[in-house]
């Protein structure tokens, strides 16, 4: 019975999101911690070493962890503010189930007692149903031991192919591609590489904002020469200051990438030995590209021509580069073709797998590397290794000690597994670290299908927006009441290290998955003691597979400040046991790996990189006669994903408290619309109304619109829940809307907080 | 304890990209445990992202000092411009109506001018200012002459800014294009208050220079000229 219990305000009133600010001990000047505990933000994919201090099992504050050797003591103000999510009013200290008879939604119970009715509702959906009635969501800002066990939990407790996670709207397209390209997906080396090379071409990040960091390693760069290309829709932070800008209309950007790569070959700014030795494919690519003219690309692109001969021209004749991308390109209905295509720009120069040249997709999510290689999404068991591969199959299904036909086959996306709850074949759901009703697109669906599903049980620390539909909430913990490690944007595996306690009834996430197996009775290979176990027996898992952690260990990560995957315990050549430093920079000529067998450089069996044809379609739902402007959305610096912690600090609320329609002067003043006006904006799904920010820093034909916000400010009502037919990403950055001026403030204003 | 001497201040707006990282640090430092002395600017919203971080410059001879008829700001002699000080201060605002940079805030619950004081518990031991700890694009750095001079070599640190009359030399260091200091060797504040400063003020680099050189109006550099609405 998954209906909100109780008018969506009541439950606000008293689960919030109210703002956290410093107060007592965390506000005195004169409160010396007791220790500073050595980890990372709980935020972003960049993972920055940051010290949290702390003092009666409480953080209240923070100091620069200047030795951490990616960024050094920065950090953006989420990183700041982190420490304000601990000891906060909406906490859930204990177990909560949904009571309409309660003021407000939810009753406390005892933890043992909402564990066994979880348990006894989960047995009871599967004794009627059978196991596949049950559906799972994990998320990619949990610890890879978490995502590790979610993954066994599943398959070997549940015994459900549905499981699947949040980085299915974030890393898929950049992982397909680079699984079809290179055979392993990863960023190729560590972003101090990046200084000294010649081109950075940013396509489609926002690395101000999503990936504050690295826009220090952009401006060293350019300090020592690099030229750097920023290709997006809005003049970002990053693309003001750029050495070249493309202006590229939302959704074009696989004919951008053909019509560098066609002018690259008329002028033969190629690397022929390389394309020759270490590719295939490269010429059903050029014939691709062939119809990609200047002119044409131009024209489809809204970039000028004389910007794209530059941009090929610069790119063409480097000697050194890098290219990265994030989810401008990757959100797409052909998000894994526009990966896909700047995968073709960078082997066709034969810039990669060297000290100053290389590739990378800048990742999301606090773990969205190391949350997609170890098991949580529908088609991968641990080490990257394939569900549907027989020997693979085997593999894990030894290190689990089970029979591999007990092993459930491929499940499906976050999205589709929404439309199985629809269809009524999935009938209960068990989530963790995500939150749909926000962030999936067309979110008046997944309300829809929420309210469907016979029983729901979510973990969480705070009562997200999704979660106000459970018959169960288990209170979970935050990132520093606990430990495990993470994969940071550079493939640098890290460790996070408990600074506190859970508070009250609260437990650590991995013990609660491990409670429910013991509740129903299966506990076999769920009696891990620690996270330490957990990541013993990953490390076994992984063995082997294209993500090989077998040689990484706590004392390893925290000797070297990180180790980069894959970290072998025996050499891949000889055997041998092998004490292996990790693999900071990938694709070196004369590289060993264990598909290739030294072969090449390269993960398939011949060590070759292989070229896609990378074909440009129009976006499903493009803007149209009835919805001429382009809709994107994204994010901004001081909010994270769908909010269910940022919007719950205050100073970060303060620094941008609602979302704003960003719209350039020209399109606004053909509206009569001026500088926070009340706009109605309106697409084929729903319709939204927020304040107008009027400036002239995005092309005239598109708005943009952060996603952090629930409810009736909640951009992903107007998005289309399109999916790129190969990695099910969402495609968010793009559809046709139209908008005009509100008469007035929309109701919400006078009831709700900006956060909330 | 004084500040190192051979630890300097340096802004570099060029990099700036306005994330606030240094404003909400700036709340965390214990000398102002809950108030930001940091200003982000930006220049102007509409037509550019261009912020700017303003922190004290810590003048040489300090016009707040110099027009306070309390006596209530100090200089120190490591070259650090205090805030002022409690028993001295009266409020008057003084301070704040001359500072050429603008930096001095009263805080009318506690009356009192507070500002920057580069984070002075932390500086004073050799720790970066909370600001140019956390600032991800180094817009602001903390370090040494030659620090600055191997990271950055495509820039140099200026010091001196005339004020129509008033030329003020100051501690902190604004860095500008290395071309342009051997041109001229001070920044010329007064004259980019002119009527129309966009131009020069907030540059935007759409094409390569040979091309964007040709250019002269603000509407010939818009990117989006030849987006039909």
């Amino acid at each position: 019975m998954a209906t909100i219990p109780v008018d969506d305000r009541r439950i606000t009133e008293r689960f919030g999101p109210h703002l956290s600010a410093p107060t007592g001990q965390r506000l005195s000047t004169s409160v010396e911690p007791e220790r500073l505990v050595k980890t990372h933000c709980c935020f972003c994919g960049q993972q920055c070493g940051i010290q949290l201090k702390v003092r009666h099992n409480s953080v209240i504050g923070f100091e620069p962890w200047e030795e951490f050797p990616f960024n050094r003591g920065m950090l953006c103000p989420k990183g700041v503010k982190r420490y304000l999510q601990g000891a906060h009013p909406d906490r859930l200290t204990t177990a909560v189930r949904r009571d309409p008879s309660a003021p407000h939604g939810f009753s406390a119970l005892k933890y043992e007692e909402a564990i066994a009715d979880v348990a006894g509702e989960i047995d009871r959906i599967q004794r009627t149903y059978g196991h596949h009635a049950i559906g799972m969501l994990g998320g990619a800002s949990l610890t890879t031991e978490k995502t590790y066990l979610l993954g066994k939990f599943a398959r070997v407790c549940l015994r459900t192919p549905y499981i699947d996670y949040n980085g299915r709207l974030c890393m898929v397209s950049a992982g397909a591609a680079n699984k079809k390209a290179f055979g392993i997906d990863r960023t190729t080396n560590p972003w101090s590489d990046m200084v000294g090379t010649d081109v950075i071409w940013v396509a489609g990040s926002n690395v101000a904002e999503c990936s504050p960091i690295t826009t220090n390693y952009l401006w060293q760069a350019r300090e020592q020469g690099a030229k750097i290309i920023v290709q997006d829709p809005r003049i970002t932070p990053a693309a003001r200051t750029c050495d070249l800008y493309l202006p590229v209309k939302p959704g074009r950007d696989a004919a951008l990438f053909a019509g560098v790569l066609q002018l690259m070959i008329e002028h033969d700014w190629l690397d022929r030995d390389f394309i020759d030795e270490l590719t295939l494919g490269f010429d059903e690519v050029a014939a691709y590209c062939r119809q990609w003219t200047p002119a044409r690309t131009a024209d489809v692109t809204g970039v000028p021509e004389r910007s794209i001969r530059q941009a090929a021209e610069w790119w063409g004749t480097a000697s050194a580069s890098f290219l990265f991308h994030a989810r401008g390109i990757e959100h797409h209905s052909n998000g894994v073709q526009n990966a896909l295509g700047t995968i073709n720009l960078v082997l066709a120069s034969g810039r990669i797998g060297k000290p100053k040249s290389g590739y990378g997709t800048i990742v999301g999510q606090g773990n969205g590397q190391g949350g997609r290689e170890h098991g949580q999404k529908a088609d991968q068991l641990p080490g990257w290794r394939d569900i549907s591969n027989p020997e693979h199959r085997q593999y894990i299904a030894g290190v689990w000690n089970i029979d591999e036909k007990d092993l459930p086959g491929p499940g499906v996306d976050a999205y589709e597994l929404f439309r199985k709850i629809d269809a009524g074949e999935i009938k209960g759901l068990l989530s963790i670290c995500f939150n749909p009703k926000v962030s999936l697109p067309d979110n008046t669906f997944i309300t829809r299908c929420l309210e469907k599903l016979e029983f729901y049980v979510a973990i969480d620390f705070f009562l997200n927006d999704t979660a106000r539909h459970a018959d169960i909430v288990l209170p979970g913990s935050l990132h520093e009441e606990d430990e495990g490690t993470v994969t940071q944007v550079e493939c640098r595996v890290i460790k996070i290290n408990k600074a506190v306690d859970c508070p009250g009834e609260a437990r650590q996430d991995w013990r609660i998955i491990q409670d429910i197996a013991r509740a129903l009775g299966r506990p076999h290979g769920f009696t891990f003691e620690s996270p330490r176990e957990i990541f013993d027996e990953l490390r076994i898992a992984s063995k082997g597979g294209v993500a090989d952690y077998s040689g990484i260990t706590y004392e390893k990560i925290e000797q070297q400040m990180g180790v980069f995957w894959p970290c072998y315990s025996e050499d891949p050549q000889t055997g041998r046991p092998i004490d292996h430093p990790g693999t900071p920079r990938l694709f070196e000529r004369g590289s060993y790996n264990p598909i290739a067998k030294g072969t090449g450089p390269f993960y398939f069996p011949d060590g070759k990189a292989r070229f896609n044809v990378a074909e440009y379609q129009p976006p499903v739902d493009d803007a149209s006669d009835e919805y001429p402007i382009f809709l994107t959305t994204g994010r901004v610096v001081s909010q994270f994903l769908s909010g269910t912690q940022t919007r719950r600090i205050a100073p970060l609320v303060n620094q941008y408290p609602e979302p704003r329609i960003e719209m350039h002067a020209r399109l606004a003043s053909k509206f009569g619309i001026e500088d926070g006006d009340w706009t109605i904006v309106e697409t084929r799904r729903g319709a939204i109304t927020l304040r107008a920010m009027v400036v002239t820093t995005i092309r005239p034909d598109t708005i943009f619109i952060p996603y952090h916000w629930p409810g009736q400010k909640s951009v992903n009502q107007l998005t289309v829940a399109a999916q790129d037919p190969i990695s099910k990403i969402p495609q968010y950055k793009v559809c046709g809307c139209r908008f005009r001026k509100a008469d007035g403030p929309p109701e919400y204003v006078a009831v709700l907080e900006p956060q909330q | 304890m004084p500040k190192p001497e051979h630890l300097y201040f340096f802004i570099d707006p060029n990099r700036c990209i306005g994330c606030q990282a240094c404003v909400q640090a700036c709340t965390e430092c214990d000398t102002h445990r809950g108030h930001s002395m940091i200003h982000l600017e930006f220049v102007e919203r509409s037509r550019s992202v261009q912020t700017v971080p303003v922190v004290c410059m810590h003048c040489e001879q300090p016009t707040c000092a110099e027009v306070c008829p309390a006596d209530a700001i100090k200089r120190t002699e490591d070259g650090i411009v205090q805030s002022a000080r409690k028993p001295r201060c009266i409020a008057c605002g003084n301070c704040v109506l001359a500072c050429p940079f603008g930096v001095p805030e009263l805080y009318d619950d506690r009356q009192i001018m507070m500002k920057c004081d580069m984070c002075y518990d932390r500086s004073s031991i050799g720790k970066k200012p909370m600001c140019a700890a956390v600032c991800p694009s180094q817009a602001l750095f903390f370090g040494t002459r030659e620090q600055i001079a191997q990271l950055r070599p495509m820039s140099s640190p200026i010091n001196r800014f005339q004020f129509g009359n008033q030329t003020i030399t100051t501690r902190v260091f604004t860095m500008v294009p290395r071309t342009l200091k051997d041109r001229q060797p001070w920044v010329d504040v007064t004259a980019a208050m002119d009527d129309h400063p966009f131009d020069r003020a907030v540059m935007l680099r759409l094409l390569p220079p040979d091309v964007a050189a040709t250019t002269v109006s603000t509407d010939a550099v818009d990117p989006f000229g030849g987006v039909a609405v």
